[in-house]
């Protein structure tokens, strides 16, 4: 049997409607949280952007990053490990101050990974840097190579850690942009604690995802990256420096 | 006829101390475990929680550390959480409920590999306790939720426009 008139502008607007949806579910399916058995892909590539016009004078990312991943001290600055910390910058000519948070840049081309003699230091897929402490056997290498000085070692046997954040004597660690809960579906803590008790200056998402706050915000105003001239391209972007 | 049997003799001896040997080691622990002597510390098997582990028991006693070495490379790389094989799904069943903690004296994991002398360095890094949240942790928000909240912030019409740097500057 063979199809009238009306059969085939019927089909073919059922198969037009199918080509405009696809792609709007697949963006959807995209934003969805992903399954706890499903490894992350490079289709994500997650980031921060940091708005230093509203980053005030306070501290809260830094308490809030360091309470939620166990990160204590000995009172001794030199060799305490600071995954964030705030920096201030003062134009020698007005005096105008300003500050922001820095800690690791989630480089897409991190020089810590390429020095790593063990593969301690990585880079996982949706762009996030880590140390995998299993490997890592303390010599520092990426702490020399890290721009940022990002990377701290634990000199100090270590107690009272939190189940989800593993740190011990004889590693390199760093910022994991809170990957435990980025895992779960929940935003790091510096942010959470940014949007509501500091100045809202952080804003988290995937890059790649044209959907999200962050991808539009980074294609409506300009950002910068710290330390462009080393073409790092990194995850952590700044606005009004 | 001296030298065959001196022979012989000398033959039968070694095989006669082999089998004593053999005898004795293995009425040995058998005699011991009747006893228990105080000398050795026997493991302490308790389990707190559950009837049942996540494979069985055979299974578990002999290959919980490939299960444990899998998983934390599928974590650790590709971010994968599964709760089954994780080292914190261990030790929220296992915990010695008085002192929190599978290490220590009587700790599930410490015990057990005192007796066996196998040395163990997880819990240099990672906490022996478990989760505070481990009976009821709060459901995790979803992305999509996440994504909304912030899309929600910024299309806002700037609640933070007036650069009132610190909230409840003005009384």
């Amino acid at each position: 049997m063979s199809l009238n008139r009306r059969q085939f502008i019927g089909l073919g607007a059922v198969a037009a409607a199918g080509a405009v949806l696809a792609p709007a579910l697949k963006l959807i399916d995209l934003v969805q949280a992903r399954s706890p058995d499903e490894a992350v892909t490079a289709l994500k590539r997650w980031g921060l952007l940091i708005d230093t016009v509203k980053c005030v004078d306070c501290d809260v990312c830094v308490t809030a990053c360091h309470e939620e991943n166990g990160v204590t001290g000995h009172g001794r600055p030199a060799t305490d490990a600071q995954w964030i910390r705030k920096v201030g910058l003062r134009d020698k000519r007005t005096g105008h101050v300003q500050t922001l948070p820095l800690m690791c840049q989630h480089c897409e081309e991190p020089p810590c990974v390429d020095v790593c003699p063990t593969g301690a230091s990585f880079k996982r897929a949706d762009g996030i840097v880590l140390v995998d402490k299993h490997t890592c056997i303390g010599c520092r290498y990426c702490m020399m190579a890290c721009p940022y000085k990002a990377r701290s070692f634990i000199h100090e046997v270590v107690t009272d850690q939190k189940p989800d954040v593993p740190r011990g004597k004889g590693t390199v660690e760093s910022c994991t942009l809170c990957v435990h809960r980025v895992d779960r579906g929940e935003i790091p803590a510096c942010v959470e604690a940014c949007t509501k008790d500091g100045g809202q200056a952080m804003l988290f998402g995937d890059l790649n995802d044209r959907g999200s706050a962050i991808y539009q915000r980074l294609r409506a105003e300009p950002s910068s990256q710290i330390r462009p001239d080393l073409a790092l391209n990194t995850g952590v972007r700044y606005q009004g420096l | 006829m001296l030298g065959p049997a001196v022979k012989s003799d000398c033959d039968m001896t070694p095989f006669t101390v082999g089998l004593l040997t053999v005898l004795l080691m293995t009425a040995g622990p058998a005699v011991a475990e009747d006893k228990k002597p105080a000398r050795v510390v026997l493991p302490t098997v308790k389990i707190e929680k559950g009837e049942q582990c996540v494979e069985p028991t055979d299974e578990m006693r002999r290959n919980h550390m490939n299960m444990i070495l899998h998983q934390r490379d599928r974590t650790v790389h590709e971010g994968i959480r599964t709760v089954k094989h994780s080292l914190k799904n261990c030790i929220d069943c296992h915990a010695n409920p008085k002192t929190n903690s599978v290490i220590g004296k009587d700790g599930f994991c410490a015990s057990c590999h005192t007796y066996a002398a196998v040395s163990m360095d997880c819990f240099e890094c990672h906490s022996p306790s478990p989760r505070k949240d481990a009976a009821g942790g709060k459901p995790a928000t979803s992305r999509l939720d996440m994504q909304r909240d912030q899309l929600q912030r910024v299309t806002a019409p700037k609640p933070l426009a007036a650069g009132a740097p610190v909230k409840g500057a003005v009384p």
